[in-house]
């Protein structure tokens, strides 16, 4: 779907560190984990912005920065044109409200002693204005109904459903507030392969149904194509290229992104022994402890000394039509095997 | 000597009449409260030296159980084998006695857990866990079960491994400690290594890394890998031969190429369809309808059926046999000529 008008949810130079503290009794500050390191980016009405990168790179922390489940260390958070660190009482908790999130773990993060209706019900509790007491079961069940489950269920346990089915029912809560963002971080992970196909269509039917803008974070690179209609690319707390779907895959400019969609296993077998592929040697430093300037350098194979001097701005480049943190980006053209 | 034709070619020359390893029609059943868990229905591959078996298929499907059973670490009970054999260059490893299994259990068989990264003992250096390999089982002294864990550790790449031995698995990176299990699992110089998803928990770079390296320690020293995965990308990336498991049986097997080419039974075409391809942006993805059987209650026939588009009435009733295909591939379909063609059902 084509982004159309104002951005729905800006972000601007968000930054979240976690404090690290040595000490029992006397708690001092020994440093921080720079967990979201400046990140700036749009969404539209209607669009999936993906977010790939390793694990740790910073992903779910800003996707509870988003959600406020955590506050920013600095930066700011808009959504409709409102900052979110400004807005006090009724307009913040329909900022909120606003904003859902679909988890990764279809298994636990749902309470076992609550009943289906009551578990999609919850987020009326908190936001009775959406539905008035009377409504609520029947808003639930045409929730199940959306999602495709029977809802003739609504009073049965977590543990009566499978894996896909629960994820279904986190999805079902995440609507029930009428949303127009929803956040899902891998919400499909946890799910047999057979399973997941049923998950992405449920969820790209509902963005068309409701309009909604999807943040979709997830390591399946082929799921994220399918699904986004741009790509983020997240290193050590920082985005290092944002593009078009097209742009990222076929196109990537940043050398992280070229590693990784290299490293991502093909499923076809055919030309496999000619395929080339870049390994990344060693692991990714501590965010805790970045390196200095450019954050990829310390396994980068185009490292020169300015890398270690300057710290490469996401912007675009030259011979690049999308934006990338790399002084010497330059793009690469994926010929890919389906 | 020559193989049977009916064997899977092998990648480099066989050993005698009896591949490296044959696990033929095993049955593997868990007595629980609630009822008979019939993990492993009749269950049968082969695998041959310097050869890579990818084993994959759903959560549940018993590609666990099966490994364990090769391994004999299966607590029995609640766990029984009523039927079936585990062949190791020909002798049936199930009619061993206890002593004599010991013998082959993490020499000859190795084995990688699927959740290797809470295998480690966090209050033993990671140098001591190597060695003990060669302390328990190779009568070293503590200096010289040192210098081979040094040796092992830079043979799985660990950079500085002589000044890292003395280090705690807590140390040690997601991607490191599980280098540090297949320098366990490889110790010994085994004939037939098990991995049983090593590189579920790990990142795709760190993936490639692991999967890089387990190739590279094959091909050194020719063991048979067998590797169990729900991944179809890695399995294409790494398998000479590939057994689909559903419901606890074995539904299709055959060479990597056929199977991606054109496959021989409904599942492995669903799983293959729902994969997104770049071709299919802003379309609908195929998706296998349903859920996956329950071992306490098989679907009756070919436990598929309730899922599968090529179905027909006898499927309900009759349990599909393993058919040959060819002389390397079987698929436990009724219609496997129908599903070759791709004729929908
Ligand atoms: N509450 C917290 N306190 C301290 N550090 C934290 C906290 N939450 C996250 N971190 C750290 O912040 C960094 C980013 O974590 P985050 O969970 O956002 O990564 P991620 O990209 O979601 O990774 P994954 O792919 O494994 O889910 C990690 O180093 C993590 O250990
Ligand atoms: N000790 C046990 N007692 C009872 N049931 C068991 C036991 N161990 C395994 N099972 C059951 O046997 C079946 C097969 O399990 P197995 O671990 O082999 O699956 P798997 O194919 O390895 O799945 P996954 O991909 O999730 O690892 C499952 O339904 C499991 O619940
Ligand atoms: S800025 Fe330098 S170190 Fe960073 S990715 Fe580009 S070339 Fe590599
Ligand atoms: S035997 Fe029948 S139900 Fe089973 S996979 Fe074949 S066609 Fe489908
Ligand atoms: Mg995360
Ligand atoms: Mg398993």
């Amino acid at each position: 779907m084509a982004p159309t008008g104002d951005p729905i949810l800006e972000v601007r130079d968000l930054v979240k560190h976690f404090p690290l503290s040595q000490g029992i009794v006397f708690k001092r500050q020994i440093g921080a984990i720079k967990a979201v390191d400046g990140v700036s980016f749009d969404l539209h009405r209607g669009e999936t912005l993906g977010v790939v990168g390793e694990s740790g790179c910073g992903k779910s922390t800003l996707a509870k920065v988003l959600m406020a489940l955590e506050r920013p260390t600095s930066g700011s958070v808009m959504i409709n044109g409102k900052d979110m660190a400004k807005a006090r009482g009724g307009d913040l908790k329909r900022m909120r409200r606003n904003v859902q999130m679909v988890m990764q773990d279809p298994y636990t993060s749902l309470n076992p002693r609550m009943t289906v209706g009551d578990i999609i019900g919850e987020p009326y509790e908190i936001h009775p204005d959406v539905a008035p007491k009377g409504e609520r079961r029947r808003k639930v069940q045409d929730l199940l109904d959306v999602v495709g489950l029977n809802p003739d269920h609504i009073n049965r346990y977590p543990h009566q459903f499978s894996g896909g089915q629960r994820q279904r029912i986190g999805i079902a809560r995440g609507l029930a507030l009428q949303p127009e963002i929803i956040i899902c971080d891998e919400p499909v992970s946890a799910l047999d392969v057979s399973i997941q196909a049923q998950v992405i269509n449920l969820l790209d039917r509902l963005q068309t149904e409701f309009d909604l803008a999807y943040i979709f974070i997830a390591h399946d690179l082929s799921v994220v194509r399918h699904i986004s209609d741009r790509v983020a690319v997240m290193y050590l707390g920082k985005m290092v290229e944002l593009g078009k779907d097209l742009e990222i895959y076929d196109k990537p400019a940043h050398p992280y992104t070229q590693a990784l969609l290299s490293a991502v296993p093909v499923p076809d077998p055919e030309g496999r022994e000619q395929r080339e592929r870049i390994i990344l040697q060693g692991d990714p430093p501590s965010p805790a402890n970045p390196p200095s300037g450019c954050r990829f350098r310390t396994r980068c194979w185009k490292a020169e000394e300015i890398c270690a001097e300057e710290e490469p701005l996401l912007q675009i480049r030259p011979g690049t039509g999308h934006e990338s943190a790399c002084h010497f980006a330059e793009t690469h053209d994926v010929v890919h095997a389906t | 000597m020559k193989n049977t034709a009916t064997e899977v070619v092998p990648a480099e020359g066989g050993l005698g009449n009896d591949p490296l390893l044959a696990v033929d029609n095993l049955h593997v059943e868990f007595a629980t409260r609630a009822g008979l868990v019939k993990a492993v229905n009749g269950v049968s591959y082969t695998l041959n030296a310097g050869e890579t078996l990818a084993v994959l298929g759903e959560s549940g499907s018993g590609k666990s159980v099966t490994a364990q059973a090769i391994m004999g670490i299966l607590d029995m009970p609640p766990a029984r084998i009523p039927l079936g054999e585990v062949r190791f260059r020909g002798t049936d490893l199930l009619k061993l006695k206890e002593e004599a299994r010991t013998q082959i259990r993490g020499q000859r068989i190795a084995m990688i857990f699927q959740d290797a990264l809470s295998a480690l003992n966090p209050v033993f250096t990671v140098g001591w866990q190597i060695g003990e390999m060669f302390r328990v089982h190779r009568g070293m002294s503590r200096r010289d079960a040192e210098t081979k864990a040094v040796e092992l550790m830079d043979r799985v790449r660990i950079p500085a491994a002589k000044q890292r031995v003395n280090d705690y698995p807590h140390q040690f990176s997601g991607g490191m400690r599980q280098r540090i299990m297949i320098a366990m699992s490889i110790a010994l110089d085994p004939e037939v290594l098990i991995a049983d998803e090593p590189t579920t928990a790990l990142d795709v770079t760190v993936q490639a890394q692991i999967m890089e390296l387990l190739a590279e320690l094959q091909r050194e020293s020719n063991m048979g890998l067998i590797l169990i995965t729900h991944d179809l990308g890695v399995v294409a990336d790494v398998a000479d031969k590939i057994a689909v498991m559903y419901g606890g049986r074995i539904v299709e097997n055959a060479p990597v190429h056929d199977i991606y080419r054109t496959p021989g039974h409904p599942y492995t075409k669903g799983l293959l369809e729902s994969i997104p391809r770049v071709d299919q942006k802003g379309q609908e993805l195929y998706a296998i309808k349903g859920l996956p059987p329950n071992l306490l209650d098989m679907p009756s026939g070919c436990s598929f059926h309730p899922r599968c588009p090529y179905r027909q009435d006898n499927c309900v009733t009759d349990v599909p046999e393993l058919y040959e295909i060819n002389p390397t591939r079987n698929s436990a379909c009724h219609y496997w000529r129908e599903v070759l063609d791709g004729t929908d059902g």
